[in-house]
């Protein structure tokens, strides 16, 4: 996999952690929203925090997208899960805060979790037949990811060995 | 909240539906992404515009995109009905174990024993992280 994907899979999850915790950072300033007085979600869009979690957010799905393209959906999710670790982490060393010993069991468990899927393929969809659509005019881009690459090589070498 | 009252069956039902429409979603938005096909290759050989034009443009991107705005409002009425200590790690465990059955059955994904560990690791690890 090439740098610029990792680079995608970082921007999933930093993208996600800080846009939450910019937004939640924000509406605890607003206070609460309530669908009967609009202006106060038009004051709640106007903070500042708001308004730049909402921009890191869109980033956000920008990457999530440009990862989804490449990628299976079981190989992003742990990945962008990796967000909550950071959040936990930020909190811990940052912002100095206290962060529980479940806290720590699960930021372990998430770490443990992404370890196992990055250890795999990052798109599998081709093996159950499903060919994987071509863009026209665009044959032949491999870039070493390609689906079963790595599989199909293992189970070769196997037989050989 | 006590664990068979109204407010809890509520609570459930919503936090239940957040996590439906958030799989729709994910499933969604993962297969118009891969009809659009890799989108670094796209951009570099065809430019930004048609990145956009075949993203947005595709039918499964916009129904996605609607499924996560359901998931969105339901999460708002689960978290008016519940605590969001409980609702947050909730729906968000029961999307990811949800996400890795619906990626085999829908977006023929090999699923294997990896990342159904890794799904159940993560669920675990979330549900902790936020309780």
């Amino acid at each position: 996999m090439s740098f610029r994907k990792y680079l995608v899979l970082i921007g999933v999850a930093v993208f996600a952690a800080s846009g939450d915790s910019m937004l939640s950072q924000g509406m605890k300033q607003t206070g609460n929203v309530s669908l009967q007085h609009l202006s106060t979600l038009i004051a709640a869009v106007l903070n500042p925090w708001v308004a730049i979690g909402i921009l890191l957010l869109l980033a956000f799905f920008a990457a999530y997208m440009n990862a989804l393209s490449w990628a299976d959906l079981t190989y992003v999710l742990p990945a962008s899960s990796l967000g909550y670790v950071l959040l936990a982490l930020i909190a811990r060393f940052a912002l100095h805060e206290h962060v529980s010993v479940s806290r720590w069991a699960g930021i372990a468990l998430i770490s443990g979790g992404v370890g196992f899927v990055a250890g795999g393929p990052a798109f599998t969809a081709v093996e159950q037949g499903e060919a994987r659509p071509a863009i026209s005019g665009l044959g032949g881009l491999h870039d070493g990811t390609k689906p079963g690459h790595d599989e199909g090589r293992a189970a070769s070498s196997g037989a050989e060995s | 909240m006590t664990l068979f009252s109204t407010a809890s069956v509520y609570t459930w039902a919503a936090v239940l539906a957040v996590a439906v429409a958030s799989v729709v979603g994910d499933v969604l938005l993962s297969r118009a992404m891969k009809q659009v096909g890799d989108v670094n290759d796209l951009w570099r050989h065809r430019g930004v515009r048609t990145v956009m034009s075949q993203t947005l443009g595709n039918p499964n991107f916009f129904a996605g995109v609607t499924a996560m705005a359901l998931a969105f409002f339901s999460l708002l009425f689960a978290l008016s009905w519940g605590d969001v200590s409980l609702v947050g790690p909730a729906a968000a465990s029961l999307t990811f174990i949800g996400n890795a059955f619906a990626a085999k059955i829908f977006l023929h994904e090999k699923v294997d024993r990896r990342r159904w560990i890794a799904a159940v690791l993560v669920a675990a690890g979330v549900a902790l992280l936020a309780g």
